[in-house]
């Protein structure tokens, strides 16, 4: 098996973040890898481990592909160092401000040219939150769309995955047989910490850096002169007024009760 | 006049009620037309539900396959009726598979997508809060027909007294979208309580319930809200992860929403501070959530919440 895991950096989800110029100003946050990502690498992982298990050279091979800035290398790492066997970047100049369409046009291009039987992916980053990229994965490459699992079993002999699909509505048991685009919920499992052993490791493993021309995308498609959408106006929210604080002295509970009272909430 | 098509969702043969809403921000720019995929013979009475909404018709497809195969079936049944109706804009509601929806027609009909839409403008231009409500973005689609998804309660429904017309449509499901086969369907339990993005007031608890939900719940059924959680609660498995209030959870924006034992990480934060009141009960004076609040009680919310739950019984009696 050949599995591809799409991976993003974003800035820390427990910084604050800001815009400018209608978009994200990523300089003075830390770049981190999208903490949902994980969820998949982690998954993918406990795919392939106990296959590989025994075997001199592992049959089974997890690629992390990321488009990003060249530091968005330092997030492949992460994810090598969890145990992931090599990294692709898509890194150019002409993808600053891609949309969610670009985005999926880039990664479908690289996955489509690597030969992968499995993708898996987070739900969404945790910066744009459109959550809508594996749904476009799997519609320009074709492919089975098996998303939101909070399980997932792959039958690497009958090359089938089924998978618990859980969302507001319920859970659906899915199946469909390779290739599929898997999206995990971060319920789905919990991701291991890079060992000292897998970051010495990540340091030898391979991440190949493409460009647009080499991934076969015109820079016309991409970055915000290419996106199908666009930011017309960006504004930070005025600062909440302070509020009222009290201390619990035996009355706390009466004091909310006729706060929300006054506000006719109760 | 624009046409606007409105995918209208619907669960356990009840329409959803972000049909109604969808309908009021497109009547904004528009006629609102609602498209309803069913797989039963189901069509007239969810489409009898839309009456008196803002809905002007209705296009109904019954097809065994959208039950079977799911998100792509639905997408090919929409790019269908969107070939034959061409239509100016689409609104979707944003719900995990309405964005999903909208994202696979987005890249089939060659079109822009925004996601998260708390606003419609009559022109399809549309407003969002992101980074958990810290900005507000407007924003437009350039090319092709809008595709938008739009927050569950954005916007209070207005009430008519339409009856649309029902007219009936056929499709054609490809190969291409049956590649997944549903087995099996179980059904969200829904309880008596309202769900975590629809309700007025949500109640949520944290690491100061120490797992023990039972005070947040009985403030959250004494005031008909929806139950929250953090993300540190629902990591210990305290309670369920849908109930996920924050950055990687859901984002909620009530009339009234109790922070009980949250500390408020900005983790936290960005799922909920665009609600119209925050109240929270924390232990500890210097917790961030009391930034936020408008009102707060520095206490013990085993001791606060039972007691306000009896002040308030008290003030309605």
């Amino acid at each position: 098996m050949k599995i591809a895991i799409c991976v993003k950096q974003v800035p820390d989800s427990w910084a604050e973040k800001k815009m400018v110029n209608g978009v994200l100003d990523r300089n003075g946050v830390d770049a981190v890898l999208n903490d949902l990502d994980e969820y998949a690498i982690e998954e993918a992982l406990r795919v392939v481990e106990p296959l590989n298990e025994g075997k001199e050279t592992p049959e089974h091979i997890i690629t992390l592909i990321s488009m990003g800035p060249e530091r968005a290398t330092e997030a492949i790492r992460k994810g090598l160092s969890m145990g992931a066997d090599s990294g692709v970047l898509v890194s150019d100049a002409a993808l600053a401000g891609s949309d969610a369409i670009a985005t999926s046009k880039v990664l479908a291009e690289v996955i489509s040219k690597g030969g992968f039987d499995l993708v898996f992916c987070g739900t969404e980053s945790t910066d744009a939150r459109m959550s809508v990229v594996p749904a476009m994965l799997a519609e320009r490459l074709g492919w089975a769309q098996l998303t939101f699992a909070g399980s997932v079993k792959v039958d690497a002999a009958n090359s089938s995955v089924e998978i618990a699909r859980m969302t507001e509505s319920g859970v659906e048991t899915m199946s469909a047989t390779f290739p599929c685009v898997i999206s995990v919920i971060e319920k789905i499992n919990e991701p291991r910490y890079p060992s000292f052993k897998g970051i010495m490791a990540a340091k030898k493993k391979v991440i190949e850096t493409k460009s647009l021309a080499d991934v076969g995308v015109s820079s016309a498609e991409v970055g915000s002169s290419g996106a199908w959408s666009s930011v017309v106006d960006a504004s930070a929210r005025p600062p909440r007024d302070k509020g009222i604080k009290v201390e619990d002295s035996g009355d706390g509970g009466t004091k909310l009760a006729d706060y929300l009272a006054e506000k006719r909430l109760v | 006049m624009a046409n606007v098509l409105i995918f209208a969702d619907h669960d356990g043969g009840k329409v959803a009620k972000t049909a109604a809403e969808l309908a009021s921000f497109a009547k904004r720019g528009g006629t609102p037309i609602a498209v309803l995929l069913t797989d039963s013979s189901q069509a007239d009475s969810l489409a009898s539900q839309l009456a008196n909404t803002d809905i002007e018709s209705v296009l109904a497809v019954e097809n065994s396959d959208f039950a079977k195969h799911g998100i792509p079936a639905l997408v090919d049944a929409l790019a269908q009726v969107i070939e034959a109706k061409k239509p100016d804009a689409v609104l979707i509601p944003s719900t995990a598979r309405g964005k999903e929806i909208a994202g696979r027609l987005a890249v089939r009909i060659n079109s822009g997508i925004i996601t998260d839409a708390i606003d419609v403008t009559p022109d399809f231009g549309t407003t969002q809060s992101v980074f958990g409500g810290s900005f507000t973005v407007s924003a437009k689609v350039k090319t092709g027909i809008p595709v938008i998804t739009v927050r569950p309660s954005s916007i209070e429904a207005s009430t008519t007294s339409n009856t649309p017309a029902v007219e009936k449509l056929n499709v054609t499901v490809s190969d291409k979208a049956k590649l997944v086969t549903i087995s099996n369907v179980q059904p969200a339990v829904k309880g008596g309580r309202p769900e975590l993005t629809e309700a007025k007031i949500v109640i949520s608890g944290g690491r100061g319930t120490n797992g023990d939900f039972t005070q947040v719940e009985a403030m959250a059924d004494l005031l008909g809200a929806a139950v929250g959680a953090s993300r540190a609660a629902t990591d210990a498995g305290w309670y369920p992860h849908t109930h996920q209030v924050g950055q990687t959870g859901k984002t909620v924006s009530p009339q009234l929403y109790m922070a009980c034992g949250i500390s408020g990480a900005i983790q936290h934060r960005a799922g909920m501070q665009t609600s119209k009141n925050i109240v929270a009960i924390n232990k500890d004076p210097e917790a961030p959530i009391f930034d936020l609040a408008d009102f707060g009680v520095v206490g013990d919310l085993f001791a606060v919440l039972p007691q306000a739950r009896e002040a308030i019984q008290a003030k309605r009696s």
